[in-house]
């Protein structure tokens, strides 16, 4: 009985594989995409920008659960709660976009470099290590999803800590992967030759990976414990994530738009001298109410309220030598989604940062949906944008070279998903600004921040038709989304031109 | 003409990259020094564990413009003196319990986390609890069934059970009342804690 029983199961089993297996082969002759296009660093690029594609589903579709359990809490409640949805919601985010970022740097080392990556085989190694670790942590996530209160659940489930809840053991792995990721860029450039931008890239590497190690400890007392964990989160995000979108920003416009070296570079340069010299200090808006001293109040203020001009003079870099170049590029989509990239930073991370940051309106707005207002618009202007550039980047060169400029077939398909996802998360944004500016009000400086004033600021009616707008542009950007998906599967596929040359001017 | 003067050329851009970023980082150095010595637990700002033997309260401070916790006389917690080292025992497991439950995806903590369900900066001072009396008791059943002892505020948002101890609610609970006694410059603004005359 048991025996028939093991071989009918092993007999199912094989036949799902095969069938598995017959469909992916099926997907791959539908996509009909030539590998043999693409040099070996660019094939590692694709399989980290396939990845993040997912991702980036992942985050969107997870996003989109908790921002239903804002208007009916009863759904999924204690199957899938909130905590579990929002943590997969940014979690999936912060992976995908480091998997686009490692994609690109891939992508442009080979041609920064003019040689050949040293490390392939560790590349890719780092790759399938990275990946398995993902997968096994996510399923973690949702089907462990908490623990007791011991190490042990710190070390193998959850760490609990907002962005960086990744348990101890794949902090560990992930330190491994970036510090191949790392030797692999390093020693591609000492074999080929260095410049400016590789000069940045390497250094701002080891400020990334040094940084994530700050928050790979355990402590009790809370408000050091909040001290460390900003040196990851803003350090990484509102400064070396920023000097890389720089760094690709530098070379994708050498690329897309013919933009001279020279320029590039010196305002590379600039940018790192702006980005570092307000964000580093800036670190300190985030030290206003955590316990830490009152200097943070002057110190965190001043600096914060700088961090906006970097970002200015990237749009002003961007639009200039788009002008001067009479947007003559090779790739449309990939230059649309630089140029979004440029405002979506600019109003994302500065406009709607700065807004907030002043100690004198964030003792109001500190904790409420102000801060998931900003982090919407700036996390999408400022690393979606860039990474989906990237994408269409990377497909052109997969299709064989192809013809991306005016009058592309189906071009109607990566117009509308710009403009989908964009006015999605545009809306997104509005939505969640006014609930924070409702919350500022009723909860924080009338209610004084009780939890009978949380909650009539959150069964507010502007609270609850905020929610319902959230929800509504949320679907909105998820249709993006997944006609963005389609149009990379599909752009270029019967095209026969081949693509406009872009030279130096 | 052609020459390029000193600020726009990519040498000086690039000492003044070099120079602005090392300058910062070592000031942060030396400010995380100071932060940290200034923070330690049993400092001014960040009380000893122990504080849980005492009663807690938030005032406001007119000459000051803001809330600063002021820190009373005995009020045990259990009904147990706790020693510094017990203290920061049970704050440690209440500290890695909201870890483990991933309290940080719905709630804030110093304002910091989700904004699904309220702050617990001051969640041991909260009006909510009624009276002082019967605080700890509904703290630790609350954690411990969350859905029987819901206190939704008219929301429908009800805390999921997560198989919280009697031993991880109590420490959840020291957790708290310890955190509720850091010096946070004033945030929450305007906050009445369960203390205030109404």
């Amino acid at each position: 009985m048991e025996t028939t029983n093991t071989t009918s199961i092993m007999h199912k089993a094989s036949a799902l594989l095969e069938q598995t297996g017959n469909r992916l082969n099926a997907f791959k002759a539908w996509v009909a995409l030539d590998s043999t296009h693409l040099s070996d660093g660019q094939k590692l690029a694709v399989k980290y920008f396939t990845v993040a594609v997912i991702l980036f589903f992942a985050q969107l579709l997870f996003g989109m659960l908790a921002a239903t359990q804002f208007i009916f809490p009863n759904f999924l409640y204690g199957f899938l709660d909130f905590s579990v949805n929002r943590m997969v919601h940014i979690n999936a985010m912060i992976i995908w976009m480091l998997y686009g970022f490692i994609g690109c740097v891939y992508w442009l080392l080979e041609d920064e470099s003019g040689t050949e990556i040293v490390g392939l085989k560790l590349g890719n190694i780092a790759f399938w290590l990275l990946t398995g670790a993902v997968t096994l942590v996510v399923l973690v996530y949702l089907l462990v999803q908490i623990g007791p209160g011991k190490d042990s659940s710190l070390w193998f489930i959850n760490e609990g800590r907002e962005y960086i809840e990744a348990p101890r053991w794949a902090d560990i792995g992930i330190v491994i992967v970036i510090l191949t990721f790392f030797y692999n860029v390093v020693a591609t450039f000492s074999k080929g030759q260095w410049s400016g931008i590789a000069g940045v890239l390497t250094l701002d590497l080891v400020a990334l990976a040094g940084l994530y190690v700050a928050g790979m400890f355990y402590m009790t007392n809370i408000t050091q414990d909040q001290y460390w964990w900003w040196w990851v989160i803003h350090l990484w995000v509102e400064a070396t994530w920023e000097v890389l979108v720089g760094v690709i920003m530098a070379w994708s416009l050498m690329k897309l738009l013919g933009v001279k070296r020279k320029i590039v570079q010196t305002w590379l340069y600039i940018e790192v001298a702006l980005m570092f010299g307000s964000g580093i200090l800036g670190l300190g808006h985030h030290y206003f109410w955590i316990g830490t001293p009152e200097y943070w109040l002057t110190i965190g203020g001043f600096f914060s309220a700088l961090e906006p001009i970097p970002l200015v003079a990237m749009v002003v870099h961007a639009v200039y030598d788009a002008g001067t170049h009479a947007f003559k590029s090779g790739n449309h989509p990939a230059l649309a989604w630089i140029i979004a990239q440029a405002f979506g930073n600019f109003f994302g991370a500065g406009v709607w940062g700065f807004m907030h940051t002043l100690p004198q309106i964030n003792l109001y707005t500190h904790g409420t949906q102000w801060s998931a207002s900003h982090g919407h618009l700036a996390f999408f202007g400022a690393y979606a944008t860039i990474n989906i550039a990237f994408f269409y980047l990377a497909i052109q060169h997969w299709r064989g070279k192809v013809w991306m400029g005016a009058g592309i077939k189906n071009g109607w398909r990566w117009k509308w998903a710009l403009g989908l996802l964009n006015g999605g998360v545009l809306g997104m944004t509005v939505a969640l600004l006014i609930a924070g500016y409702e919350q500022s009000f009723i909860e924080r400086a009338v209610e004084g921040s009780t939890w009978s004033g949380y909650f009539t600021a959150q069964n507010h009616p502007s609270f609850q038709a905020a929610m319902v707008w959230r929800w509504f542009f949320g679907a909105v950007t998820f249709a993006g989304l997944v006609l963005l998906i389609w149009d990379l599967l599909t752009i270029g596929k019967t095209e026969e031109r081949k693509a406009a040359q872009v030279s130096e001017s | 003409m052609n020459e390029t003067p000193l600020w726009a050329s990519e040498s000086f851009w690039k000492k003044t990259a070099i120079w602005v970023t090392a300058g910062s980082f070592i000031v942060l150095i030396v400010l995380t020094f100071d932060s940290l010595s200034q923070t330690n637990a049993g400092g001014k700002r960040v009380p000893a564990y122990s504080v849980i033997n005492k009663q807690i309260d938030y005032q406001y401070q007119a000459d000051l413009h803001k809330s600063m916790p002021v820190i009373g006389d005995t009020e045990l917690l259990f009904g147990k003196e706790f020693t510094e080292a017990e203290a920061e025992q049970l704050v440690m497991l209440g500290k890695k319990t909201t870890q483990a439950k991933n309290c940080m995806n719905c709630h804030t903590l110093l304002g910091n986390g989700a904004y699904y369900a309220p702050d617990l900066t001051k969640a041991w001072l909260d009006k909510g609890w009624i009276s002082k009396d019967l605080r700890e008791e509904l703290m630790v059943k609350f954690l411990m069934n969350p859905e029987k002892n819901a206190r939704t505020f008219g929301s429908n948002r009800k805390m999921p059970n997560l198989n919280i101890t009697e031993a991880e609610a109590k420490g959840v609970v020291a957790f708290l009342k310890w955190m509720s006694s850091i010096d946070t410059n004033g945030f929450p603004y305007n906050f009445k804690t369960i203390n205030a005359e109404e």
